[in-house]
């Protein structure tokens, strides 16, 4: 400031404590929105990204939303359909189911935001700019607060959309339905991206930010923990059930009893049905917005005085590792026929792998994820009356479809994010003597042969639970072997065609557009699959249930085509992304 | 031996590196100047092999790198300018994988191993991991990695960012070392005191073309310059106006 200026600021003249304070007033006061406004243009020049086939892409995606849209709309409109032709319960039932859909997205909110809130608050590349800057406690955390919040929900929002939509028109909620569900989904999402955000600066307290994998590990035994909870809160059984009910009334009474009624989920269902059913009822507004402004400004208060401590020890280093001697040579001596450049690899991949807690904890929930599965094929009623020789032998075929469901997903988090990974390495292996061929080998197998182990066990738990025949047996582990390859070398090789070099969470990769595009494809190869093996499968159950004998060239054709498929998806998705990552340059 | 024939790199309508042709015989330490974007990185990435050129041909250790890139490459060594490793091996596991993918393990690789890391004062740090390691000590493992498998030519982007002056010191003497037993060097740098006092010659890249190439006293004679040093006759090359417009802006 010019000398002549700061004789002519009579707060610059004045005595110490005036001379504190208009120092402090004369801070600069950056916007909240200028904080945002980096991540803001980063998105839009993404949006704008003008590379090769992106029109393609962005038509894909389009048509895939609005596919998934519809069918989302399609299937909740019938079934609001169908309650609003039930009386007295009618409208109970359509409270209830959304009452459970925004459970389930309030766990998926919290559980988001917390992971979320790590990144942005404590790890994120853009806090030494902003920390060192002078931005106010308030605004840096207005700003993180709707960054995470952001990047936690859009994927609800999306969901919530068509549902929204369908309860707007199946009770005809009019022109101010809109702005109901607006005024109730805000408030509903800012409130577990503050707690979320709250528990991990609590989290972050206890544990330096770095050394994710315990705070990790604590919130993935939450959220598995969270997950029974829900499931027994919301008592799903005894509403398909009424039966079981001693008379309407005690249905009608269990319909009537609120499943959570200290839960945001709550409210909302009872603005959206209130307004809905032309019932004025402004007490759960009252109660989400004024929870949300009250958590703001607690989750403010908590952040202005722990941020600063926490923000500190994330900055810390990692724990010291041991050298495990004994595991080295073991490992060294057991890989050691795969000569010096596989088993450098094998032993990079298996390292970084464990040691990175984004992948580890994600391990915990796949378990859970498992366990539930296997759980509910044990629970199925597939005994007693109704049930045919026909319907025993056809669920095991279908649990193929299933299990072929959870290869995927567990092939888009740990196979599909490979390449990516290794984007700020590539330096390395592009500038060394590695041929791109040993790399996504090593990687395939590293990921494949958990991934096949996991796929046997699951496959033949579920069909001894389901007490299948032999025929079925063999078929199913047939077919999931089949479809354990072709799975991970279409992850491998979308994975390498989309690769997400610049991102800081291994978590977010499959949620990537690439992801997206695996998804569909995973699906469709499984699909494919099961319809070339229908076939040969029907054959022979329709033999054994009415006399006969099977076609074998039938069984030879179906089950051929369908080997066929799998290793020509497997040898042409490696061959693709061999040629990919060849061409990769960074 | 480097050798760059009519190497281009073009991005869409950009021509970043536009036909240089360039020779860096063995034993030869060579330096690679040039104002930021003039090039230089994009230039040592081809020869590394991490980009593809959009014309023209390297040839490492006399192998055409486009033709035999494996065989190239073996013979390479790279150090870049931004030390991104693998955050979650430690400083040992990383130059023992570095070995492997130059197909060298044993007994051999471990005494190396340690040599280097002492020869940088890493050796108390080899079991943590890189991502506790700072800027410096990542830049002097990957320094390290890149000496593991004696190539015969090293590739090096701007190898003194970050480092401890003790740490400049060992590398100058490494490069100079290295040099005198019949490997090649070639390095970009910022720090003309370095490029001057280390170099046999220097190369001066603008815009994507070489502007000069030589000896200092070549250069000199190039620019016309007189008995001044690098920065002169670097900032006269390069037709850098930065003096004035630094004086324009504090005056403001």
């Amino acid at each position: 400031m010019p000398e002549a200026a700061r004789r002519e600021d009579p707060a610059l003249s004045g005595d110490g404590a005036r001379e504190s304070l208009a120092l402090v007033s004369a801070l600069p006061r950056v916007p909240l929105l200028h904080l945002l406004r980096p991540k803001w243009l980063t998105a839009r020049v993404r949006a704008r990204g003008g590379e090769r086939g992106r029109g393609a892409r962005i038509a894909l995606l389009g048509i895939t939303g609005v596919l998934f849209w519809a069918f989302v709309l399609v299937v909740v409109f019938r079934l609001l359909l169908y309650f609003r032709r039930v009386p007295d319960i009618g409208p109970l039932l359509a409270g209830k189911l959304l009452g459970i859909i925004f459970v389930s997205f309030f766990s998926i909110l919290l559980l988001s935001n917390i992971i979320t809130a790590l990144s942005s608050f404590f790890v994120a590349r853009d806090l030494d700019l902003l920390v060192s800057a002078p931005v106010d406690w308030l605004r840096l955390y207005g700003a993180k607060l709707l960054e995470t919040a952001v990047h936690s929900s859009w994927m609800v929002v999306l969901m919530a959309v068509p549902i929204f939509v369908a309860y707007g028109v199946a009770y005809e909620g009019g022109l101010w339905f809109p702005l109901v569900a607006l005024a109730t989904f805000i408030p509903f999402l800012l409130i577990p991206a503050v707690v979320g955000s709250a528990i991990t600066l609590l989290l972050v307290r206890v544990f330096p930010a770095r050394r994710t994998r315990d705070i990790l590990s604590v919130i993935a035994v939450l959220a598995a923990g969270g997950l029974v909870l829900l499931f027994r809160m919301v008592r799903p059984e005894q509403l398909a059930r009424p039966e079981g009910f001693r008379s309407l009334v005690d249905f009608i009474a269990v319909l009537k009893t609120p499943t959570s009624p200290l839960l945001p989920s709550e409210w909302v269902q009872r603005a959206v049905m209130s307004s809905l059913l032309g019932i004025p009822d402004v007490l759960p507004y009252y109660l989400l917005w004024s929870t949300a402004a009250a958590f703001v400004v607690l989750g403010a208060l908590l952040h202005r005085s722990l941020y600063t401590t926490g923000f500190t020890k994330a900055q810390e280093s990692s724990e010291r590792w041991a050298r495990g001697t004994h595991l080295k040579r073991l490992a060294m001596a057991v890989l050691a026929p795969l000569g010096t450049v596989r088993r450098e690899l094998v032993m990079k991949e298996t390292r970084v792998f464990f040691r990175d807690t984004t992948q580890w904890s994600q391990l915990i929930l796949l378990g859970v994820l498992v366990i539930v599965y296997v759980f509910n094929i044990k629970f199925l009623p597939l005994r007693g009356e109704g049930v045919t020789f026909f319907l025993v032998n056809v669920i095991p075929f279908l649990n193929l479809v299933l299990a072929g469901f959870v290869l995927a997903s567990i092939a888009a988090r740990f196979i599909f994010p490979g390449v990516s990974l290794e984007g700020r390495t590539m330096w390395l292996l592009k500038s060394s003597p590695l041929r791109m061929r040993e790399l996504l080998w090593a990687k395939f197998w590293i990921g494949t042969l958990p991934l096949l182990l996991l796929a046997l066990g699951i496959v033949f738990v579920t069909n001894a639970l389901l007490q299948v025949t032999p025929f079925m047996m063999y078929v199913s582990l047939f077919t999931i072997t089949l479809m354990t390859f072709a799975l991970a070398g279409l992850a491998l090789a979308l994975g390498t065609l989309f690769p997400q070099f610049e991102t800081e969470n291994a978590a977010q990769i499959p949620t990537s557009f690439g992801g997206l595009v695996y998804m569909m494809g995973a699906i469709a190869l499984i699909g494919a699959v099961v319809v070339l093996e229908a076939r040969p499968v029907y054959g022979y159950v329709s033999a054994r249930a009415f006399g006969g004998v099977a076609d074998p060239l039938e069984m030879i054709i179906g089950f051929g085509l369908a080997a066929a498929l799998c290793i020509g998806t497997l040898v042409g998705s490696v061959t693709i992304a061999i040629r990919r990552l060849q061409a990769v340059e960074l | 031996m480097i050798e760059l024939t009519a190497l281009t790199k073009r991005y869409g309508g950009f021509t970043a590196v536009d036909a240089i042709d360039l020779t860096v015989p063995k034993g030869e330490l060579f330096g690679f100047l040039g104002p930021n974007g003039a090039g230089k990185t994009t230039t040592l990435r081809m020869i590394a092999g991490i980009l593809q050129p959009s014309g023209g041909t390297v040839r490492i250790a006399g192998i055409d790198i486009a033709a035999d890139p494996i065989a190239a490459k073996a013979k390479l060594g790279f150090i870049p300018d931004r030390p991104f490793i693998y955050e979650k091996l430690t400083g040992a596991e990383f130059l023992r994988f570095v070995a492997g993918l130059y197909d060298q393990g044993g007994n051999a690789v471990e005494r190396r191993m340690t040599e280097l890391l002492a020869l940088f004062d890493l050796l108390h740090w080899k079991d943590e991991l890189v991502e506790s390691y700072s800027h410096g000590m990542r830049q002097k493992l990957i320094i390290s990695s890149a000496f593991l498998h004696r190539p015969e030519v090293i590739v090096v982007d701007e190898p003194m960012v970050g480092l401890d002056p003790k740490a400049a010191k060992v590398l100058k003497d490494l490069f100079r070392e290295y040099t005198r037993r019949g490997h090649t060097i070639m390095m970009s740098t910022h720090t003309l005191e370095v490029a001057q006092s280390l170099c046999d010659r220097v190369a001066i890249i603008q815009g994507g073309k070489i502007r000069a190439c030589g000896t200092m006293t070549e250069l000199r004679a190039h620019a016309a310059a007189g008995e001044e040093g690098l920065e002169d006759i670097f900032l006269r090359l390069t037709g850098d106006n930065a003096a004035r417009a630094v004086v324009e802006v504090l005056d403001a």
